[in-house]
């Protein structure tokens, strides 16, 4: 048994400790938000916040989380800024397929957690998320309004 | 090029073709148990016989097969198309909307079951093609009108009033007093009514909907992680499958080595043998792929050479060699003029072979299916797809039932580009099905990355032959273009569907070009890939107006001309064009093709119009090399689709388009070799990252000609701007893609 904290709830998990927190939050606790898009850190499909720094999960085995507090995009209206990123991204029209923003969302939670007023080349280091519908501009546009 | 609108129920009936090119023999699959027995069976019929739905109704137009009206007022719109980024629900919401009288924010939209009242799309249902809304929004807005209609008469009736007293506001029926009566409150009584076939639609002058960037239905819940998609479904009881698919296309699974070291691990249920693939059944996903992986399997041995099916020394540089050497005399695809005499008495002679390699699709969602047996013996099905009836009636034939016992579900899909058609064993679905009769239980199938790498259906890699005559005043006088290759209308819809001897899928964007250049000869030579191809985003455009732009500066700059300049004097009789490439000049601050000083660093330019799916668009490209490579600076994209629904959504159909088709001239490459391909994930197929994003500036024009294609149309003409781009600033014309192979000096 594997103790994990997501969203503020415990939870015990029997899995194998490699077992990446990815399928965790997916299959075993039914988080589906959490997209899985290459499982070899790549596209960033599966971000979370874990302490608050984005974390691809997919890489990420279960018995390297310990106590650390693990947020999904299921609870990202409850973050102040998670809220912020969202509106700004409703108010951009960014997702099309809306495959990869989850994990451009907590990306982008996380960058103005730590950077509250990003210039367009720590957009460019920070968020590496890959979309295959190409909603790269808007996505700029949206963490710079959320930054406000 | 319209070809696929001319497809008909039994026309589609090819697509059922499950052997593909593998032609997998009868024998082969007998051998693999009760599961493939059944696909076996399936095969077996080879190009099954059309098996279309009887067409008891007109598609289009009974209401309660698109609207359901709750008693609350909440309104439910159901779609024949599928929703994958495009955009498509809220502008069918907004169609709806404008003529039902209802905001398009109120609906709920999902795609509609199959049913012959979905068939909107030329008689069949699909959603490719960029056909959706052209080919429904007539049908979509009578449709709204005649809901209104029936509202309306149900609300006189109930009143005792004629039907001239009332009108409509938002969902509800009014009177001039103080009469406000929910549509929800009617539904019942008006849905009865017999509706009526004559309704008027409103002045556009009036629209408030159409026309207006209207927010999409769908963002906030693609911003929160609400939006659910096939991998996301769950069913109670599913037991996860993963899949390891053969290394070599068409062959097959002869003998497990290790069988038991996968039984033995955690949480497996059953290791199973499937028609090209092996697969394990497990407790969760992550436990049935570490199981799948670990298992060694000995694979039937491909043929040792050739191309009628996947040889062991296939690869990429092979088949191109093929169909570069290919001396077989060629169809008739365009003829103007006496090219012939032209070439005689021409200036200069100049010829170019260009090429484009394999493309996968990259979507960003790995293809997932879930097949469960229900107790009454009906299947039921999750399952991405772009052609709903089609998946049922393949699923029927597989599961032993008839169509109305699938009841198949279209979840909303995480990208598509044309990956979702049926492409025989490069969709999951089959899979499922196979899996849930062996265990009894429903299955959900979810295919690794890495197995999506190897098994999605591919852009076909293509070939043309170019040679241009230039007469003396420099201007081009013919043009002849040999394109030797297969398209995947031809593949999948028959010949039939795809224009005869010449597949239009394979010869889009290289035909009718509006180029006033007076003699013209195009041909085509079928050669057949032993791999699996696709529709892939723009089809045959996404390489020939590469092809054909890119010579067509080469002719440019053979006659001494300035490519902007040409084009224009060319289109002077296209009024059409010529204002859309004037419009991309204005846009672009003024055609200026350079080189020029940028910050210290010399940029250049490229443009190139192309004709795809009934819209057109004009482009410029601004490049510089950075370290050996190409930079794009900007993109202006002027975009002519006649007339539209949702200028944002267009706007954003364009940028994304455009970003694919920029990621496709930079970096993308699916190349085989000894029969395998090698790329694998994302790591080793690289895609357009958000350090190579351009800006993108679109302008839309709508010309008012018939309505055209939106969700393709921005993706063809960047890779020749761009390639003309670099061009310009190099003096080199890179003839094959994608452009990180070329090495540039600093
Ligand atoms: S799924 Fe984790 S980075 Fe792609
Ligand atoms: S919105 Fe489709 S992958 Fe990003």
């Amino acid at each position: 048994m594997t103790t994990i904290n997501v969203n503020g709830q415990a939870y015990e998990v029997a899995v194998e400790p490699e077992t990446p927190l990815l399928w965790i939050l997916r299959d075993t606790l039914g988080l589906t938000g959490t997209k899985y898009g290459c499982g070899i850190a790549q596209c960033g499909a599966c971000t979370v916040l874990v302490d608050g720094q984005a974390i691809r999960s997919c890489q990420m085995p279960v018995d390297s989380v310990g106590s650390a507090d693990i947020r999904t995009i299921e609870a990202i209206e409850r973050d102040e800024i998670g809220r912020k990123v969202v509106e700004a991204w409703v108010q951009e029209q960014v997702p099309q397929c809306g495959y990869c923003q989850s994990g451009q969302v907590m990306a982008a939670t996380a960058l103005l957690k730590q950077n509250p007023h990003p210039t367009d080349s720590d957009i460019a280091d920070a968020m590496t998320n890959l979309c295959r519908c190409g909603t790269y501009n808007r996505v700029a546009s949206a963490i710079h309004q959320a930054a406000g | 090029m319209n070809a696929l609108i001319k497809i008909d129920a039994a026309a589609a009936a090819p697509l059922l073709r499950q052997q593909g090119i593998t032609n997998l023999s009868r024998r082969q699959l007998l051998g693999l148990g009760a599961g493939a027995l059944l696909l076996g069976g399936l095969l077996s019929t080879g190009k099954a016989s059309a098996q279309p739905t009887p067409v008891a109704v007109k598609p289009g137009t009974r209401v309660p097969a698109f609207l359901v009206i709750g008693p609350d007022n909440s309104f439910k719109l159901l779609s024949p198309f599928v929703e994958g980024g495009q955009g498509i629900n809220t502008g069918t919401a907004q169609i709806v909307g404008e003529e039902l009288d209802v905001n398009p924010a109120r609906f709920e939209v999902e795609c509609a079951p199959p049913g012959a009242d979905y068939a909107v799309v030329g008689g069949m249902r699909m959603t490719g093609g960029s056909f959706s809304t052209r080919s429904s929004y007539e049908l979509m807005r009578r449709l709204g009108a005649t809901a209104r209609d029936m509202l309306i008469r149900a609300a006189a009736a109930r009143l005792n009033v004629p039907a001239s007293t009332l009108t409509t506001d938002d969902g509800h029926v009014v009177d001039a007093g103080s009469l406000r009566i929910p549509y929800g409150a009617l539904a019942a009584e008006a849905l009865a009514l017999t509706p009526a076939d004559d309704v008027k639609l409103r002045d556009p002058a009036t629209f408030r909907y159409i026309r207006k960037p209207v927010a999409r239905l769908d963002v906030r819940a693609k911003s929160t992680g609400r939006a659910e998609y096939a991998i996301d479904q769950k069913v109670e009881g599913m037991l996860y499958a993963a899949v390891q698919h053969a290394p070599v296309l068409g062959t097959e699974p002869v003998r497990l080595i290790n069988e038991s070291v996968a039984r033995g691990m955690p949480g497996v249920h059953d290791v199973h043998l499937l028609p090209g693939a092996v697969a394990v059944t497990a407790d969760s996903w992550y436990r049935a792929r570490q199981a799948v992986e670990a298992l060694q399997v000995s694979w039937s041995a491909p043929p040792a050479s050739g191309f009628d099916a996947v040889a062991a020394d296939y690869s990429s540089s092979a088949i191109l060699t093929a169909l570069k050497s290919s001396s077989v005399a060629g169809e008739r695809a365009e003829a103007v003029g006496d090219t012939k005499a032209s070439f005689a008495g021409a200036a200069k002679i100049i010829e170019a072979d260009y090429e484009a390699p394999y493309l996968v699709h990259g979507q960003l969602e790995p293809p997932s299916s879930i097949a469960r047996f229900n107790a009454d013996g009906a299947l039921e099905m999750w399952t991405p797809n772009q052609m709903p009836e089609l998946f049922q009636s393949i699923a029927a034939k597989l599961a032993g039932l008839t169509p109305e016992k699938v009841i198949l579900h279209s979840p909303i899909l995480g990208g598509f580009f044309g990956r979702h058609f049926a492409y025989g064993q490069s969709n999951p679905f089959q899979q499922a099905i196979l899996l849930a009769k062996a265990t009894g239980r429903p299955v959900k199938v979810l295919w690794s990355r890495e197995e999506e790498f190897k098994m999605d259906a591919v852009r076909p890699l293509s070939f043309s032959r170019f040679r241009g005559a230039v007469g003396k005043d420099g201007m081009p006088v013919a043009i002849q273009v040999r394109t030797v290759g297969e398209g995947p209308l031809g593949r999948w819809f028959g010949a039939a569907a795809s224009g005869g001897a010449v597949d239009s899928s394979a010869v889009e964007g290289i035909v009718e070009k509006p180029y006033d250049i007076p003699n013209r000869s195009m041909e085509y030579v079928k050669f057949v890939h032993p791999v699996t191809i696709a529709f892939w985003r723009s089809v045959g455009h996404s390489m020939n107006d590469f092809f054909y732009e890119a010579f067509f500066d080469e002719m440019a700059d053979a006659g001494n001309k300035d490519p902007f300049e040409l084009r224009r004097t060319l289109l002077a009789n296209k009024p059409r064009h010529l204002k859309l490439l004037e419009t991309v000049g204005t846009l672009s601050g003024g055609w200026k093709r350079g080189p020029f000083d940028v910050g210290g660093t010399k940029r250049a330019r490229g443009v190139s119009m192309a004709s795809p799916f009934g819209s057109e668009t004009a482009t410029i490209a601004e490049v510089s090399i950075e370290r050996g490579e190409v930079r794009v600076h900007d993109l202006w994209i002027a975009f002519d689709p006649g007339s539209i629904v949702n200028p944002a959504i267009v706007k954003s159909q364009v940028e994304s388009a455009a970003a694919l088709g920029l990621s496709a001239a930079l970096f993308e490459e699916l190349a085989y070799e000894k029969g395998k391909r090698l790329s694998h994930n994302y790591d080793d197929y690289p895609i357009l990252a958000r350090d190579a994003m351009p800006r993108v500036h679109v302008e839309i024009v709508e010309s008012g000609a018939p309505m055209g294609g939106v969700g393709e149309p921005g993706l063809p003409g960047i890779a020749p701007a761009v390639v003309n781009a670099v061009a310009a600033l190099t003096g080199r014309h890179i003839r094959a893609l994608p452009l990180a192979k070329a090495k540039f000096g600093a």
